[in-house]
């Protein structure tokens, strides 16, 4: 059994591996970096310390994000540092088994491939399971 | 104590903490007799110890550890067992070395510490056959010595407070004196603290008892929260400051002086004096003199200053590059010294310093200089400027072509130095650490480096300003100075050659460079201010939209993907929790200005050099009725005045005014130059001359324009009192003599009398003397 945090990102709902996760909070004042790489949302003040924030649309093929949308953040460690993912709404701490799961089917775009490792069957929708390290990646 | 050599301290601190081990272990060792992990460690120690006080010259330090060792050598090989009398010889081993110790400590020397007793004693049980134990041989001497040690120790180890007892000493010394031979008289053993009960509080607190270790990876970890609480601190002042809530005022003051004093105190458990580097200098120095035939003495001042430690690592090789460099290039040989009359042994010193929230070092020789042209020359030379570039120079930025990457002035290479590997690496290295190298150098009597450390890396004031809606903190150390722009007319302040805009700092040139553009931010504001910052050797304007204020930020490190960006050093939170980056000025400078700001300077420079040529100057136009203009040169107006007519008074032959405490005297431009027409007017428009406290006023009618002068354009239609007109606006403008014209105020004013008798005008130089004065 493996046990995923789960949020919603443009109507899909993604899963990250429980023990990836450090928080999930609400969005914070982001002070945007001139110069980043697409898909670096900014930094944010995480009591005290100095967050990255990525925002995972780009990289998903999705529509940037709207600028009065108010976005939730789920902050994951990457390398041993905390780096919160910009997401539409965060669900619920899902347990799912080995055997609802299924590798990514053939027809998924080539740039996602990397992103997604697979989905959990759940009753009526798919969990997609995110490769946190991949997602994360400059 | 103060003076020790480090290297003794070290060794001290080292040994107190080894012989508190041993003392656990030779106790150990008596229950335990045959462990011999336990010898082992033992011996260890002792070894440890035998070396190194034979290294450091402490010569019966070095005999008793050395016959201590060879009763352990036979522990070890298992030639001997441990036992009671062993032990107790051993023990007292180690309580000799103490005293010795102490004595290092306290004088700097072994002191009087006899050794030769313990030594006999350590002899003795040696020549006791090990495995006569149970035969009473030196019978005598055993409960002697046993008792000598219980004594010695009871001496050597007093408690914290220490009854007075009336002279310890008379009652060590009698069962001493009283015991049969073999064991001569460990009397003088005990150390001088019995004796003196004062120095106890004074002993207790030495060099192992005074310092602990503490973990590096724990002093961080105090440091980054002291920096956190900063931070709080910071934001709870902000809110406090926009209250009304007076205790919350008090207590934000309150938070704000012991997070200032946590903050000053955790710092200081990471500083270290530079002393640790600069005890390495003096070998070097010496062996460098030697292999490159000069005679250096070598003066170290202010070797206590302090300095974080990691920075202290940081500078260790820049510093010992520069003191090499010094004694490779900069003093000459004594032969070339003594032939330009200088004494033939070189200077070098080293110089450290607290200046401006930032530790200065310098290394100073008074060698033969650095030759700005060489340098120039060089440059040209390894095709890292051209001959154009380095005839525009001024000698000061010749200088900084040193730190160029692949310099060297070296006309040989030496074993030493001039390898190619030079000023870059120490101004990498120091830049790195968030310093600056600055060179002084004058042709034969020597050069200054001068090395800006900041204190810390955590934490440093800086300034934040506004671009574009965002936040930015530029690093104090690298500011210079800012300047505001008058908003109505910023656009006049801001001068473009080609696309390149530059600023009038003071007449010179000053690249600027738009932040937003550099960070490729959209920006509709107009920037309001120049932060004029310095970077590598350029120094240029970074436009920004509004300053806020300069606050202390803690350095939080960047995600490497941001790191790889190369414009930003790390990003900081704020007093009022937002986020702000802070601006690496090298890396920026260096990213977007390289080719940019080395084109504008370029240009800049040529225009000016342009501009000499054709003479451009600019002059202030005024009119002096008669519909006619005059222009004067704007550098050498002070002032611009209004005085009512009514103010004037007269002295002698000619008019004054008492202005500012002093009598400035006036000319009358339209009488000196020969207009009339217009009635007096009840105000006079004074244009103010200064020149080494001297000042008169000349009276014109109206103040036209500031405006630039071509020299070409002048032609040289003459009158009394003017050098020639030219056409500045459309109108031909009289271009006045201000000499003269000055000189009909005040004729010592330029301090030449002869010039007096030549003024074409009804005063004579007697008059005006009187005034004047």
């Amino acid at each position: 059994m493996s046990q995923y945090v789960t949020f919603t990102l443009g109507g899909s709902l993604y899963g990250v591996n429980v023990t990836r996760v450090q928080e999930a909070l609400r969005s914070h004042t982001r002070t945007r970096v001139p110069l980043a790489p697409p898909g670096v949302a900014g930094l944010v003040n995480l009591r005290g310390q100095v967050v990255l924030t990525v925002d995972l649309r780009p990289k998903l093929g999705l529509a940037p994000l709207g600028e009065d949308a108010e976005p939730m953040m789920v902050v994951v460690q990457v390398d041993g540092e905390p780096v919160s993912l910009l997401v539409d709404e965060i669900g619920d701490v899902m347990e799912v088994g080995p055997d609802s799961f299924e590798a990514p089917p053939e027809t998924l775009d080539a740039d996602l491939r990397p992103l997604i490792l697979g989905a959990h069957k759940l009753d009526g929708r798919l969990l997609l399971v995110l490769d946190v390290d991949q997602a994360t990646a400059a | 104590m103060e003076d020790m050599d480090e290297i003794v301290r070290e060794f001290l601190v080292e040994s107190h903490e080894n012989l508190d081990q041993l003392d656990q272990d030779l106790v150990a060792l008596e229950s335990e007799p045959g462990s011999r992990a336990l010898i082992a460690s033992v011996f260890r120690t002792i070894h440890t110890i035998k070396g190194t006080s034979g290294f450091l010259a402490f010569s019966n330090l070095e005999r008793v550890a050395h016959a201590g060792e060879n009763l352990l050598v036979e522990l070890r090989d298992g030639r001997r067992s441990m036992d009671q009398p062993t032990t107790d010889v051993l023990l007292r081993l180690v309580d000799t070395i103490r005293d010795i110790l102490r004595s290092i400590e306290a004088e700097g020397g072994e002191g009087a510490v006899q050794v030769d007793p313990v030594i006999a004693a350590i002899e003795a049980v040696q020549a006791r056959d090990p495995q006569a134990e149970d035969e009473p041989a030196p019978v005598t001497e055993e409960p002697v010595v046993v008792e000598a040690t219980q004594i010695i120790q009871a001496a050597a180890e007093p408690e914290p407070a220490p009854e007075p007892e009336p002279a310890p000493a008379p009652v060590v010394a009698a069962p001493v004196a009283q015991a049969p031979a073999p064991a001569p008289a460990p009397a003088p053993v005990p150390a001088p603290a019995a004796a003196h009960p004062d120095e106890v509080g004074a002993l207790r607190t030495g060099a192992a008892d005074a310092s602990i270790r503490v973990d590096v990876d724990l002093l961080d970890a105090l440091m980054r929260q002291v920096g956190e609480l900063v931070l709080a601190r910071n934001q709870i002042s902000r809110l406090a400051s926009g209250t009304e809530d007076v205790d919350l005022a008090r207590s934000a003051q309150r938070l704000n002086l012991i997070a200032g004093e946590l903050q000053e105190g955790v710092m200081k458990t990471r500083m270290q004096p530079i002393e640790h580097v600069w005890s390495k200098m003096p070998r070097i120095v010496r062996d460098l003199a030697a292999v490159c035939h000069r005679e250096v003495k070598l003066e170290l001042s202010g070797g206590d200053t302090e300095l974080d430690r990691s920075l202290l690592e940081a500078v260790k090789d820049p510093l010992t590059h520069l003191v090499r460099n010094a004694v490779d290039h900069g003093i000459e040989s004594a032969e070339d010294r003594i032939a330009v009359g200088k004494p033939g042994k070189g200077e070098l010193a080293l110089r450290a310093y607290h200046a401006s929230g930032q530790v200065v070092v310098e290394v100073a020789d008074d060698g033969r200089g650095i030759d700005p042209e060489k340098i120039g020359a060089k440059a040209v030379q390894r095709g890292l400027r051209t001959q154009a570039q380095v005839e525009a120079m001024s000698p000061s930025d010749l200088l900084q072509l040193l730190f160029l990457p692949g310099f060297s002035t070296a006309e040989a290479v030496t074993n030493v130095s001039g390898r190619g590997v030079g000023m870059d690496v120490v101004r990498t290295k120091i830049e790195a650490i968030g310093g600056a190298v600055e060179v002084d150098s004058v042709v034969g009597r020597g050069t200054t480096w001068r090395l800006r450390i900041p204190l810390t890396l955590a934490i440093m004031p800086a300034l934040t300003v506004e671009c574009a809606g965002d936040l930015y903190a530029i690093p104090q150390v690298n500011l210079l100075e800012l300047v505001a722009l008058d908003s109505q007319r910023s656009e006049s302040g801001i001068e473009h050659i080609h696309e390149a805009p530059v600023y009038r700092l003071r007449g010179e040139l000053l690249p600027l460079v738009s932040l937003s553009t550099v960070l490729e931010v959209p920006d509709h504001s107009d920037a309001q201010v120049i932060a004029v910052v310095q970077s590598d050797h350029q120094r240029f304007g970074l436009l920004v939209d509004r300053v806020l204020n300069t606050e202390e930020i803690v350095v939080k490190p960047l995600s490497a993907r941001l790191k790889a960006i190369g414009a930003y050093a790390g990003a900081t939170v704020l007093g009022d929790g937002h986020v702000a980056l802070i601006l690496d000025v090298q890396a920026i400078a260096r990213r977007a200005l390289a080719g940019e700001l080395e084109l504008a300077a370029r240009e800049a420079h040529a225009a000016a050099t342009a501009a000499e040529a054709h003479d451009l100057e600019q002059v202030l136009v005024v009119g002096i009725g008669g519909g006619r203009q005059v222009a004067m040169p704007l550098a050498s107006v002070a002032r611009l005045e209004h005085v009512r007519a009514d103010q004037v008074e007269w002295v002698g032959g000619r008019e004054v005014v008492q202005y500012r405490g002093t009598i400035l005297p006036l000319a009358r431009l339209d009488r000196i130059l020969g207009a009339y027409g217009e009635e007096e007017s009840s105000e006079l428009l004074l244009v103010v001359y200064s020149r080494a406290g001297r000042s008169v006023g000349l009276v014109v009618r109206e103040i036209v324009d500031i405006v630039d002068d071509d020299s070409a354009r002048h032609s040289d239609i003459e009158d009394a009192g003017l050098v020639g007109s030219t056409v500045l606006g459309d109108r031909v403008t009289e271009l006045l003599d201000v000499r003269r014209a000055i000189l009909a105020a005040d004729a010592a004013f330029y301090d030449e009398r002869v010039e007096a008798a030549v003024l074409p005008t009804q005063f004579t130089a007697d008059d005006l003397v009187g005034v004047a004065r």
